[in-house]
């Protein structure tokens, strides 16, 4: 309940009347004024530009993967091959320290699409060439602080707690993806 | 002054740290001559307007890239990528124009009400420190966004050190860091743009320390001795210079999101071409007087000592103005003088801003030679002869009435 007496005061006491409306005028004004130079640090028009990005797949071939430049940040594209699929299908949800079917994580089965940073503390996985390590569960490893990550990018052991998160993307047409 | 503080733990803090009583004492409390007008609002005008720019300056060094060859295309980006960039850079750029504005007219204040007079001496001087670090500030940001004028300006203003004899050149190359105005320059400009603003800080800190020892002149100029003549400063000044920074604000906001570039020239629009000169070099509007005095001289050395010295001497005006009595109000004379002065430093400036030749040279050689008759011949005997009113004993008297 609002102080009836204070509205009554108010009413009242012209002077602190006014010097409540003129302070919040202020106060207002002040937030109107400071927003365009916080938002002055936000990303630029130009990096926002760049925050969608073509990549062609055709020339990954099945049981490599590549990784891409998008945000600024490294992008993991394996193409998947059967047997880390079904692998990938095959794993006990319970198993997990964050759940996720595969089948939520990719829109084609045979194309994985993952930021390639750990989401331990922002280091970069290992398992990208085919002389990596891939880790304990066949995807990725990351030798800051030994996470493993499966052939679906989700965290099997160490202390990552979350997945490798996934992008944002469609496919444009058949062998060509637009992240962002 | 000792006045404790009723929360015990800001008491606790200050009985350590006085800081807040510190700044009580300044700014709640202080007490200011109760007959200040609306020209005394200027020096917090210009305090707020420093931070202003300080702000401004801040977030556009995170966009600024100070090289030769990406400088002026990262102010575009300002312009056109950078969320609000426009507004920075405008704020900015206006900004300067407002804060020599106001500058120049809280000056005219203490030479209309004498505030430079015994025993505000050193406060004035401080003053003309600050002044000047903004000239060197402002000639500096100028150069950053590597436009025509930016570089020719660069390339005029520094070429005045190479009139010392002797060692002239060594001086300009040092500047330079190189042969021409090239990319070590623009480094350290900006280096040094950023640095001076933080030094004008300190030193209003120190003309704040020095005006709280006196407290302000007044209208009347009068040493003001009883209780009553004096009122704290907050709320009566605070809501003064608030009131003052919302009629400031609606000037700077009319410039900024209507005339941004009508202080500025179309020139500096154009890359910076260490080939072309521009047909004539115009420095930005507050700077010409003092480049008209630099032009009305034929001879290098003495047409940079004139300009400098134009400044240079209001360090001894307190000692040149000879009079006791410290507001125009009761000099007649000196009033007329006061306004010959202002009306010719705005002539100066405007020849400053035309091609000198013809007439406008002659203009300029006669308002260059008033200036200096002003300060060197006028005032000295100004103060010699000079029947002034007589000035009232405190500011309630009518000063007409003091004969019995």
């Amino acid at each position: 309940m609002i102080n009836k007496n204070k509205i009554f005061k108010l009413k009242k006491d012209r002077r602190s009347f006014l010097r409540l409306t003129t302070t919040s005028m202020a106060a207002i004004g002040s937030a109107f004024a400071i927003w365009p130079f916080i938002d002055s640090m936000n990303p630029s028009a130009d990096v926002l530009a760049l925050g969608i990005k073509e990549f062609d797949l055709s020339n990954i071939e099945e049981g490599s993967s590549k990784t891409v430049k998008w945000r600024g940040k490294p992008v993991f594209i394996k193409h998947r091959t059967k047997q880390e699929i079904n692998e990938a299908r095959k794993v006990n949800l319970s198993e997990l320290r964050d759940p996720q079917k595969d089948e939520n994580r990719v829109v084609k089965p045979e194309w994985l699409i993952v930021v390639g940073i750990c989401t331990h503390l922002g280091c970069i996985p290992l398992g990208q060439k085919k002389s990596d390590t891939k880790g304990d569960f066949n995807g990725w490893f990351c030798p800051c602080h030994g996470s493993h990550y499966d052939s679906s990018g989700r965290v099997r052991k160490g202390p990552a707690p979350k997945n490798l998160k996934v992008p944002k993307y469609k496919f444009v047409d058949k062998n060509k993806i637009k992240i962002g | 002054m000792t006045k404790k503080f009723k929360n015990k733990t800001l008491a606790w803090l200050d009985y350590r740290l006085p800081i807040f009583s510190v700044l009580r004492e300044a700014l709640v409390d202080h007490p200011t001559p109760r007959n200040l007008n609306y020209w005394w609002n200027f020096g917090s005008l210009a305090g707020i307007t420093l931070v202003i720019m300080i702000v401004s300056g801040l977030l556009l060094s995170m966009h600024y890239v100070a090289h030769v060859d990406l400088a002026f295309d990262s102010v575009e980006h300002i312009m056109r990528d950078v969320n609000y960039g426009w507004l920075l850079r405008y704020i900015h750029s206006v900004g300067s124009s407002m804060f020599f504005l106001i500058v120049y007219i809280h000056i005219s204040r203490g030479l209309y009400y004498g505030s430079y007079k015994s025993p505000r001496e050193v406060l004035w001087w401080l003053g003309i420190i600050i002044f000047f670090l903004m000239i060197i500030t402002a000639f500096l940001g100028y150069t950053l966004p590597w436009g025509q004028m930016s570089f020719w300006g660069a390339t005029v203003i520094t070429n005045l050190f190479s009139a010392i004899p002797l060692i002239g050149d060594n001086i300009v190359t040092w500047l330079w860091g190189g042969f021409s105005i090239d990319n070590p320059t623009l480094n350290r400009f900006y280096s040094l743009h950023f640095l001076i603003p933080f030094i004008i800080v300190g030193v209003v800190f120190l003309h704040i320390v020095a005006l709280h020892k006196f407290g302000s002149n007044n209208p009347t100029g009068i040493d003001l001795t009883l209780k009553q003549e004096k009122i704290p400063f907050h709320p009566y000044y605070t809501v003064k210079d608030f009131f003052g920074y919302g009629v400031f604000f609606i000037i700077f906001g009319i410039f900024v999101f209507f005339l941004p570039n009508l202080l500025g020239h179309p020139e500096n629009y154009i890359p910076a071409d260490p080939f072309v000169t521009p047909e004539h070099i115009i420095p930005e509007w507050y700077f010409l007087p003092f480049y008209a005095i630099l032009r009305a001289i034929p001879f290098k050395l003495l047409g940079v000592l004139a300009m400098l010295g134009s400044i240079l001497i209001l360090f001894v005006l307190p000692w040149l103005d000879t009079c006791k009595v410290r507001s125009c109000r009761f000099r007649p004379i000196y009033k007329q003088f006061y306004w010959i002065f202002i009306f010719n430093f705005i002539v100066l400036g405007w020849v400053g801003s035309k091609v000198p030749e013809g007439h406008y040279l002659i203009i300029s050689r006669i308002c260059t030679a008033y200036y200096f008759t002003h300060f060197l011949i006028i005032l000295p005997i100004l103060g010699m002869f000079e029947k002034t009113l007589p000035v009232p004993l405190n500011i309630f008297k009518n000063p007409k009435t003091k004969k019995n």
